[in-house]
């Protein structure tokens, strides 16, 4: 079976990994960091991803797309609380939301299909074949429509989705394979936009989840609009500057506070500074960790009470817990970690590297489901209730929240009305009484044979997949015969968008390979002048002034060639450079060997 | 919408899934794979969820046996296992692996394992309409009143406040009626698990038979009411 790849993608970070022998591990090449910003940028070059996406966040505002997991699945309606924090343009179209970059409008499913492909050509170029398979993770707490968009995103990245896995329990299965640990966990996952719980029972190789809670709208982001909101509002105290009718500060002002953020989870006081614009000289001001504190404060208890919950559907007190798991880069935070820990009883495990916790363990997932791992099973469940609208508005559930997947339920129905042909079904997911108050899936009609009233017997089965995704069948009992049923999802792309997105992504990924190869050809030039750089002030004594110049030449031929779009002309003089810097490189071998001798170990010297 | 009518199949005729493989059409004997061409089967609608998992039909069960075969059989239906599998196969370990969660679900909880069995036994239980134990009719008529009373008041008046605290009590009450009701039902499941082991055909078995089963209905609906009066409490005062 061809390789299936595992995929985070995450609100702020996404990482590619893949199974090598038995050990999950994540894919970072050459010059490159595993974690790549989820941030979509459109350049004169055309679309591009990741770091250099992200330059162009205070560059390029109207035109850098970030944290577009929030809309997954989203109509604009759900997000027009925060619409003033974002830059870009929104729009909707039939219950789904636009991203308009330049003449173009986007569905957040092609915007996150962008990252994934990006991932895709790192997995390729890094383990040389051509991948098609992938598990994707999501927040646990997603529902029906966020799920079926993810896996939109994959398919229109060209990406068979074999399955959707809950980040929490991923990150089980991660933690799990490497710890050998058996009892019950909690997994606390905190990143940059979503909040999740999940109580798992481990034992002889079985991650039974019990149960799972969580906030889809709670995480590192919020912390920072907190911050940036304090730093906004002193500044027109002070200055009188708005910022706010600049989106380029404002970008500016998010990522100082975000830095901010980080830095208070190492030190308990730190300088804030930021650059006014028209050269009205600059904003500093000192914030400590116990500030930061107080501003989150309110934030970090908010995500208590779904652990709370989570516990109780499980049936457990804090102290049945034997581990407690942090996920997530926000739970870098002291805060998090102290709260957590008061929550639980016990100090929480953060030995695995939380960033790169939930990819790896997408890839154990993909690796059991090729075949490969045999021992280890994964049993979720669904995280919201399901059910449909009865008489009154009212939703009766037919699968209750944390009911292990896959769950299926059967609903008989009829008709009140003679000659009555069809029935209409509105499936709904969530925890409250009227249909109105919860999240409305999707609309079907029931197609009933013109009978007398009460007559006709249509058994409707409802089944959630391992994926958590909703499937509907309908079977006549009268006849035996079952009907295929049209949904109409209610936040969703129908069949036909999705696979016109596909053909337009295919379109244009022409014009992105070619933007691609000059983003690489401009990383790995980056890459050799800086260790050129390095190699001339370490052993530029070693060689003759003329070869020294040379090689200078060479190195600024190179720097301008960067700086234009022809992929070709940057790898011509990256060679031309390294033909230049050949002595060099002999030169500070044979004196690398000397010194070892005198015992230094080459790899310090290089 | 309109039209909706609840499920409910007739679980009382019982009989062992006995057919062809649906793959290589032999006689299979297996449980649940095909002894021939090893095919995971369908598990059949008839099957109950006790034989499901190998454990007699009683109300008192050993759940670490339980739980061990549940995991043991979802190793041997889960979809992640049949992924490179034909689409039949697929198809067959989804419905086998929700079949198996649903039965897990009920079986593992007491009351909704007795609710099964009863129905099992004697017909549905969900049919019968939930009552209100006849002792405490009084009381809960009471009750509802405060409720309403304490629903319309102002919240932060006095008069509230001497409510609220009455409506404490009354769901403490209420509580340990719960309770009392759990343990009468223990003591009747136990009742019930030795009438079944003896095997006894008489006619004084089949009174008791009877009478115990009639004893566990109406504990079951009166403990549905008094617990459905609970949550509905607990949500007003929160
Ligand atoms: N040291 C740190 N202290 C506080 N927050 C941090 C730290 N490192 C990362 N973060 C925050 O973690 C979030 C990203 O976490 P991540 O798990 O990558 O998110 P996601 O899964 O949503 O992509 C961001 O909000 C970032 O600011
Ligand atoms: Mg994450």
């Amino acid at each position: 079976m061809a390789r299936i790849v595992g995929i985070d993608l995450g609100t702020t970070n996404s990482l590619v990994a893949y199974m090598d022998k038995g050990t999950p591990r994540v894919i970072s090449t050459r010059h490159e960091r595993a974690m790549v910003p989820s941030v979509v940028a459109l350049t004169d070059n055309g679309l591009i991803v990741g770091d250099p996406a992200k330059e162009h966040l205070t560059r390029n505002p109207e035109r850098t797309v970030y944290s577009v997991k929030r809309f997954m699945g989203k109509s604009l309606a759900d997000v027009q609380g925060e619409l003033a924090y974002f830059p870009y343009t929104l729009t909707e179209k039939g219950g789904v939301i636009r991203i308009q970059l330049g003449e173009k409008s986007y569905s957040p499913p092609q915007i996150s299909a962008m990252i994934l492909k990006e991932l895709k050509l790192r997995a390729e170029a890094f383990l040389g074949e051509s991948i098609t398979k992938a598990v994707i993770t999501v927040p646990a707490y997603f529902n029906d429509s966020q799920r079926q968009a993810t896996k939109d995103a994959g398919m229109i990245a060209g990406l068979e989705v074999l399955r959707i896995i809950n980040e929490p329990t991923a990150a089980s299965l991660a933690y799990g394979l490497q710890k050998k640990t058996q009892g019950t966990i909690a997994v606390y996952d905190l990143g940059g936009g979503t909040f999740d719980i999940s109580i798992l029972k481990l034992k002889n190789g079985i991650f039974e989840v019990l149960a799972t809670n969580g906030d889809t709208h709670l995480g590192g982001d919020d912390f920072d609009q907190l911050i940036a909101d304090l730093l906004l509002k002193e500044i027109r105290a002070q200055q009188g500057l708005d910022l706010s009718t600049h989106s380029d500060h404002m970008q500016a002002v998010r990522l100082e506070a975000e830095r901010a953020k980080i830095r208070l989870s190492e030190e308990l006081k730190i300088t804030v500074t930021l650059d006014l614009p028209d050269g009205q000289g600059r904003f500093t001001r000192e914030l400590t960790r116990d500030q930061l504190e107080g501003l989150c404060s309110p934030l970090v208890e908010r995500s208590l009470g779904p652990c709370r919950l989570a516990l109780k559907d499980s049936g457990l007190n804090p102290t049945d817990i034997d581990e407690v798991v942090l996920v997530g880069g926000s739970t870098r935070m002291p805060l998090v970690r102290q709260r957590v820990q008061a929550l639980f009883g016990k100090q929480p495990h953060c030995e695995l590297n939380p960033d790169e916790v939930v990819a790896l363990g997408a890839a154990v997932q993909a690796d059991i489901l090729s075949g490969g791992t045999t021992d280890m099973l994964l049993l979720d469940v669904t995280p919201l209730s399901l059910g449909i609208e009865t008489m009154g508005g009212v939703m009766s559930s037919l699968i209750r929240r944390n009911t292990t997947i896959p769950a299926s339920a059967k609903e008989m129905f009829t008709t009140y009305v003679d000659g009555q042909t069809g029935v209409d079904i509105h499936i709904l997911q969530g925890e409250r009484e009227l249909a109105k108050d919860n999240r409305s899936l999707a609309r079907f009609r029931l197609k009933v044979p013109p009978l007398p009233a009460g007559v006709p017997r249509i058994e409707v089965t409802f089944l959630i997949d391992a994926n958590g995704i909703l499937n509907v069948m309908a079977k006549d009992m009268r006849t035996g015969e079952t009907q295929s049923i049209e949904v109409k999802p209610s936040y969703g792309l129908s069949d036909q968008e999705v696979e016109r997105m596909i053909e337009d992504s295919f379109k244009f990924a022409a014009d992105d390979v070619s933007a691609r190869k000059v983003i690489e050809a401009r990383l790995d030039a980056g890459a050799l002048i800086t260790t050129t750089e390095k190699s001339l002030a370490d052993g530029g004594h070693l060689v003759s002034a003329e070869e020294v110049a040379k090689i200078r030449t060479a190195l600024s031929a190179l720097a301008s060639a960067k700086e234009g779009t022809d992929p070709r002309a940057i790898r011509g003089r990256m060679a031309d450079l390294e033909q230049a810097a050949k002595g060099l490189t002999v030169a500070m071998l044979d004196d690398s060997l000397k010194q070892g001798l005198q015992g230094k170990k080459i790899s310090d010297v290089t | 919408m309109n039209g909706h009518i609840h499920n409910t199949d007739d679980r009382r005729e019982l009989q062992m899934a006995r057919s062809m493989c649906w793959h290589c059409q032999s006689e299979m004997a297996g449980e649940y794979f095909c002894d021939r061409c090893v095919k995971v089967q369908p598990v059949s609608k008839d099957l109950d969820y006790f034989t499901c998992f190998g454990l007699p039909r009683r109300l008192v069960i050993d759940t670490q046996v339980l739980e061990s075969k549940f995991y043991e059989l979802s190793r041997a239906f889960h979809p992640d296992f049949y992924q490179n599998k034909s689409d039949a196969e697929q198809s067959i370990s989804l419905g086998n692996s929700a079949m198996l969660n649903t039965a897990y679900r009920t079986l593992r909880d007491p009351i909704q394992r007795a609710e099964y069995l009863l129905d099992l036994e004697a017909g549905s239980v969900k049919d019968i309409r939930t009552s209100p134990p006849a002792d405490l009719f009084e009381e809960i008529l009471e009750l509802q009143e405060t409720l309403d009373e304490f629903r319309e008041s102002d919240r932060t008046s006095e008069h509230a406040a001497r409510l609220r605290t009455k409506l404490h009590t009354d769901r403490t009450n209420l509580e340990e009626r719960q309770r009392d009701m759990e343990a009468r039902l223990q003591q009747l499941f136990s009742r019930w698990d030795a009438l079944q082991d003896r095997g006894e055909a008489t006619e004084q078995a089949r009174a008791e038979r009877t009478l115990i089963l009639k004893d566990m209905r109406n504990i079951l609906s009166n403990r549905t009411y008094v617990k459905n009066i609970v949550n509905d409490l607990v949500a007003t005062i929160a």
